[in-house]
């Protein structure tokens, strides 16, 4: 289905989820399914939580004890395809990488989107980080209801 | 006539770490692109880069582009950079032609890097030529260096790396992109850049293909259609597609005319885009001091040519006596990240290619 459509299946991404006990600190969810020569994830990430290893063509692993969510990773994967995800106050709180204009502002409610593209609902912008180190790929840290845990993927602009 | 040590053509990704290569060895360079500027399609590349941090991975393209020319500064009492200045012809001999803002000169340098990259491939259906089709190159050029969109409507047709690519950066630019078009049965590029379109609402079809551009001045509309498994068009297939612009990005294919013309011994390899010369391990082809690297050897990702310059670079001074400090370390060094790069799945039709390359060489 990814190979054809470019959307990855439940199964798929339910494997790169955590367990909902784990999720109550943020956690990233490498949602890289395929073997690519890169690894600019592990190598970013400073507390060694991701591991690829020698062979750059291996999919990424998260030992998710290390992980802070700090959400370097986020900015560092070229593929935008890292996010951090955390349950919080019965809400999935995630930061998503966003390069897109205009950039969102703290408190705004945007649209949130699944991974085929579709509206799912309302997303809580809480907070906007475009810091010089990453790049301009600005991180949103976005609330959504929980039950969007598996849906949702990215945001779109309610002023379009 | 004029002389120099080294002269490379091309100031891409290739030319511009085989430049820094050989002045680190000591080789006196000269360093020719026919733009007006260097760093060859870096500079329009908006994109953050794969492959690992060695070959500036997660940096977006133009960065790197600033990143390897800034390099070369400290070599400017042996560097020699010439802009606008396209190479005519290469001889046997070694004498290179170039013109330069009409201006004709002849240059007989001791060894030669040709980094000329490749040119993009074509797509035969009707009415192709009319105004408002691009290819992705011209996209690039207009959109992320000028500023200047290319359409409000677009549909991309070829779903590789750089049509998936090319399609996320026209919608950051604003345009809508109406569909990808792939006529293979699945996605050709890396499915995290296709899953950044879907989340963007852009739909990938998958064994449909263009079949016209419909349009009196300019492009109106486009009629598609789907492929079967034998890649013909299934009849009663056809569907509509209003567009304003329509972006070709079907693969790319090196440019090998200067090799051609000095009877460098080439191989047509289709894995590799087109006709690629034969060279050793140390980048250097059938003549003496003639050396490659980057996409004219076969079409790869940036990554791999910024590599392949700093071998080709290398030798190219060893070859004038000019050794670097830690060639033996960096040559090895740069060997297994190319390996490492060509290593996995994505790089499987790269390995045919080459492999094709090398027994054909021996038969030949």
């Amino acid at each position: 289905m990814l190979d054809k459509t470019g959307v990855p299946t439940i199964e798929q991404i339910r494997s790169r989820f955590h367990d909902q006990a784990t999720l109550v600190r943020p956690k990233a969810i490498l949602e890289c399914y395929e073997n690519i020569p890169c690894n600019p994830c592990e190598t970013s990430c400073p507390f060694n939580a991701i591991h690829i290893g020698e062979d750059i063509n291996q999919k990424p692993v998260l030992d998710p004890d290390k992980c802070t969510g700090c959400g370097i990773c986020v900015y560092s994967c070229p593929g935008l395809a890292i996010i951090v995800c955390q349950l919080i106050n019965q809400k999935a709180r995630f930061k998503i990488p966003y390069e897109l204009l205009p950039i969102p502002k703290a408190n705004e409610e945007w649209i949130a989107v699944d991974r085929s593209g579709n509206a799912i609902g309302t997303a809580t912008i809480i907070k906007v980080d475009c810091l010089g180190k990453q790049q301009k790929t600005t991180i949103v840290t976005v609330e959504v209801p929980i039950e969007k845990l598996y849906e949702f993927i990215t945001i779109r602009s309610p002023y379009e | 006539m004029r002389t120099t040590e080294l002269l490379i053509i091309g100031g891409g990704p290739a030319g511009l770490m085989a430049a820094k290569t050989a002045l680190e060895a000591g080789a006196q360079v000269t360093l020719i692109d026919r733009n007006n500027r260097l760093g060859g399609q870096l500079i329009k590349q908006t994109h953050k880069f794969f492959g690992s941090e060695k070959q500036y991975a997660k940096t977006r393209g133009l960065t790197i582009a600033e990143k390897l020319i800034t390099d070369l500064e400290d070599y400017h009492d042996r560097l020699k950079i010439c802009l606008n200045t396209t190479a005519l012809g290469l001889y046997r001999d070694r004498v290179v032609t170039t013109v330069c803002n009409d201006t004709y000169d002849k240059i007989h340098p001791q060894a030669i890097i040709v980094a000329t990259g490749a040119f993009e491939k074509c797509l035969a259906f009707e009415n192709n030529d009319l105004p408002g089709i691009y290819g992705a190159g011209a996209v690039q050029t207009l959109m992320n260096l000028y500023g200047v969109l290319p359409g409000k409507e677009i549909v991309m047709v070829g779903s590789g790396n750089i049509g998936l690519i090319v399609s996320y950066q026209l919608i950051q630019a604003g345009v809508r992109v109406k569909a990808v078009l792939e006529a293979a049965p699945v996605i050709g590029g890396y499915k995290v850049h296709a899953s950044k379109l879907r989340r963007l609402g852009v739909p990938i079809l998958t064994s449909t293909t263009v079949q016209k551009a419909i349009g009196s001045l300019e492009i109106e509309k486009i009629v598609t259609v789907k492929l079967d498994s034998n890649w013909q068009a299934i009849e009663g297939s056809e569907a509509e597609i209003y567009v304003d612009a329509l972006c070709v990005a079907v693969g790319l294919s090196p440019m090998h005319q200067l090799l051609s013309m000095a009877d460098i011994q080439m191989c047509y390899v289709s894995e590799l885009g087109g006709l690629v010369p034969h060279v050793s391990e140390d980048y250097e082809t059938s003549l003496d001091s003639v050396f490659v690297a980057g996409d004219v050897t076969g079409v790869e990702e940036a990554s791999s040519a910024i590599v392949e310059g700093a071998i080709a670079g290398l030798m190219a001074a060893k070859k004038m006596n000019h050794l670097h400090p830690e060639a033996d370390r960096i040559l090895c060094e740069y060997r297994t990240q190319l390996d490492n790069l060509r290593s996995g799945p994505c790089g499987c039709k790269i390995r045919n290619g080459l492999g094709k390359l090398k027994e054909n060489q021996h038969v030949g």
